[in-house]
């Protein structure tokens, strides 16, 4: 197999061109500076996008020590990616797309504003009943019906595409036809974006919402681009997902060690690679499905490693995986990372009743680990907002107290998906649904209280099985306190 | 070892077709051994061969009814189905899997791999299928007793 040395040496490389299910459509080529080297880009793909795809892994570094860091996230989430751009410190490169001419500059430290700033800075006031924060499964959904009963919504994502982790899914979901079984992630996002383009949605991209205030009403503050926006809406339905964990070892900041999601939006929205040989670690639904992703985008997968003693995600995946002949090894994990300035390999060691066996440590030569070691819900605005959280380990950790129709402690504030609790994109569909509905209702609009009904028991539903007894167990201890 | 910490299902994991059976011509195998939300196979069959009594119960199939047409092939989400033939020659069975990477042409001969992906020798291509929705359907030939080996390729 390549190594990504002749990948970066031969850059034209690091763009996958053929793929089995995703054509590429990349945008026209531009230029952009980094550290005043100039690097080709292609529109509509985003800076870290480009960074990658032109071989530089060191997009930041911490503050304290000044230790390099890679790309991880993708999603605007972590703080790996943040750098000067046009002058301006602090920007996610990994959310922010790329436009020709675009200065770009790593940063020291926290950065800082030029001297002779002339940075205009605008505001506006944006009114709405219902604001949507989020534009993933459970936030398009909230957002398409809350608007289909009549409610005007505002619907605001920090990404500059709407979809979530949807446009990134290019496996066929589980489920009935209900919840669109056999559709690609990829396709299903494709159709709720439809929906939002036919409503009165109003959709706001590349828009961060960074803070909750309680005037007489409800208050978000948004910026985007470089506006300040304050919306005033009747119900807020806070959608925001969740953003992967991290695990202790050392050697885990080296560039090159990736969240599984991160590697997803690489590969399968800009097709750039992030690797050529690649660990991964967590043989949960992500792990397994981001391994085979990983496979079909050219790129080999040594191994999966689980810390558990058995398999977490659907045996189904796991099955698809050992016919290509990638190995799953139960009872192990990391060690640690070694490299000089970039992963060059793990060190694996088997485990018994979670201790390490001596002796059983072997190095595996890889580019790129990847940790698929599940999601903590997004909770940041739910907190300052003030809403009641508790902590309950099934849900991921720390989540907003709601309500089965999804409404927090605080009234008019809802959350729907990852954020309530982690499940996957079935669930939060019918989250985002129930809670536009019951935001739609509650403002005086008239629904239909058969479809309530049965998003109700398509979410039972979806939890019945044994694969849903965390997420139930969860919800019930939540539904349990008051 | 289970499937549960090696990820391999052995055929003591799932209902096989008998003997007689396969005797009479193509029937699906469907490699399915775990209780999730998940029913387009009982959806994609048109005779009703494959049922389930709840969306979390495991796909229960009539081998009697089915005609291994091979319609759930590409609709299983977890590429979990395939079609057997041992009446396809005298040395040869035929099997259709599902194939979601650069497909095959029809003639070619590629590894038959089984379910560690381990090499079990060659397989000739026999047809190729691409759905809409862009997985394949690769029908193989390879030497009978690896019918029930046999579920991968490697072009």
């Amino acid at each position: 197999m390549i190594s990504i040395k002749f990948l970066v040496k031969h850059s034209y490389l690091m763009r996958i061109s053929k793929h089995p299910i995703l054509s590429f459509e990349r945008g026209k080529k531009v230029t952009f500076t980094f550290n005043g080297k100039k690097i080709d880009a292609y529109e509509n793909e985003t800076v870290a996008s480009a960074l990658i795809a032109a071989g530089i892994n060191v997009l930041s570094r911490s503050i304290k020590y000044n230790r390099p860091r890679g790309f991880f996230c993708g999603i605007g989430k972590c703080s790996s990616c943040l750098m000067t751009v046009d002058g301006v410190p602090n920007i996610k490169t990994c959310v922010t797309p790329v436009k020709n001419g675009m200065v770009v500059e790593s940063q020291d430290g926290k950065g800082s504003l030029p001297e002779n700033t002339e940075l205009e800075s605008r505001k506006e006031t944006l009114h709405a009943d219902v604001a949507v924060v989020g534009a993933g499964p459970a936030g398009l959904s909230a957002a398409i019906t809350a608007s289909k009963y009549n409610a005007d919504v505002l619907l605001i994502d920090e990404n500059p595409v709407a979809g979530g982790q949807l446009i990134k899914q290019t496996h066929k979901f589980f489920g009935s036809k209900e919840h669109k079984a056999g559709v690609r992630g990829i396709e299903i996002a494709k159709l709720l974006l439809n929906e939002i383009e036919k409503s009165n949605v109003n959709l706001l991209l590349n828009a961060g919402v960074i803070g909750y205030y309680k005037e007489n009403c409800h208050m978000l503050t948004v910026v985007q681009d470089r506006k300040i926006i304050k919306v005033y809406p009747k119900k807020i339905i806070i959608a925001t997902g969740a953003s992967e964990n991290m695990l202790a070892f050392p050697g885990n900041d080296l560039p090159g060690v990736v969240g599984a999601g991160g590697v997803q939006t690489l590969m399968n929205v800009y097709g750039v690679r992030p690797g050529s040989n690649v660990l991964m670690v967590g043989a949960g639904n992500v792990g397994l499905i981001v391994s085979y992703q990983l496979m079909q985008a050219g790129i080999n997968v040594k191994m999966v490693v689980e810390a558990m003693p058995k398999i977490g995600g659907y045996i189904v995946h796991a099955a698809k995986l050992r016919r290509l002949g990638v190995p799953i090894l139960t009872s192990h994990t990391v060690k640690n990372a070694y490299g000089n300035g970039r992963v060059e390999g793990a060190r694996i060691v088997k485990l018994e009743n979670w201790k390490e066996v001596e002796g059983s440590e072997f190095d595996v030569p890889v580019d790129l680990i990847c940790l698929a070691v599940g999601l903590t819900p997004t909770c940041e605005i739910l907190f300052q907002a003030g809403c009641e959280t508790k902590y309950i380990p099934e849900l991921g950790g720390w989540v907003a107290w709601h309500d089965r129709n999804l409404e927090t402690s605080i009234q008019g504030i809802y959350v729907a998906g990852d954020c309530s609790g982690i499940e996957e994109a079935s669930t939060a569909m019918m989250e985002g649904r129930i809670a536009g509905m019951d935001a739609a209702e509650k403002l005086g609009f008239r629904i239909d209280e058969k479809e309530k009904k049965d998003a109700f028991e398509n979410l039972n539903t979806l939890r019945s099985g044994p694969f849903g007894e965390k997420p139930r167990t969860g919800k019930e201890k939540i539904w349990g306190i008051k | 070892m289970t499937y549960e910490e090696t990820g391999i299902i052995t055929l003591k994991d799932i209902q096989a077709p008998s003997k007689e059976r396969f005797e009479k011509g193509p029937v699906a195998v469907i490699e399915c051994p775990q209780s999730i939300p998940c029913n387009p196979c009982a959806d994609a069959c048109k005779f009703g061969a494959i049922t389930m009594n709840d969306i979390n119960a495991l796909p229960k199939i009539d081998f009697e009814k089915c005609t291994g047409c091979g319609a759930c092939i590409s609709k299983c989400p977890g590429l979990a189905v395939f079609v057997v033939d041992m009446t396809y020659s005298e040395n040869e069975a035929l099997i259709k899997l599902p194939y979601e990477f650069a497909l095959p042409k029809i003639g070619d001969t590629v590894k038959a791999l089984d379910r560690k992906g381990e090499m079990k020798g060659d397989a000739k291509v026999v047809r190729v299928i691409k759905e809409k929705d862009k997985t394949g359907v690769v029908s193989i030939a390879v030497k009978k007793n690896l019918a029930m080996e046999v579920r991968n390729i490697r072009c």
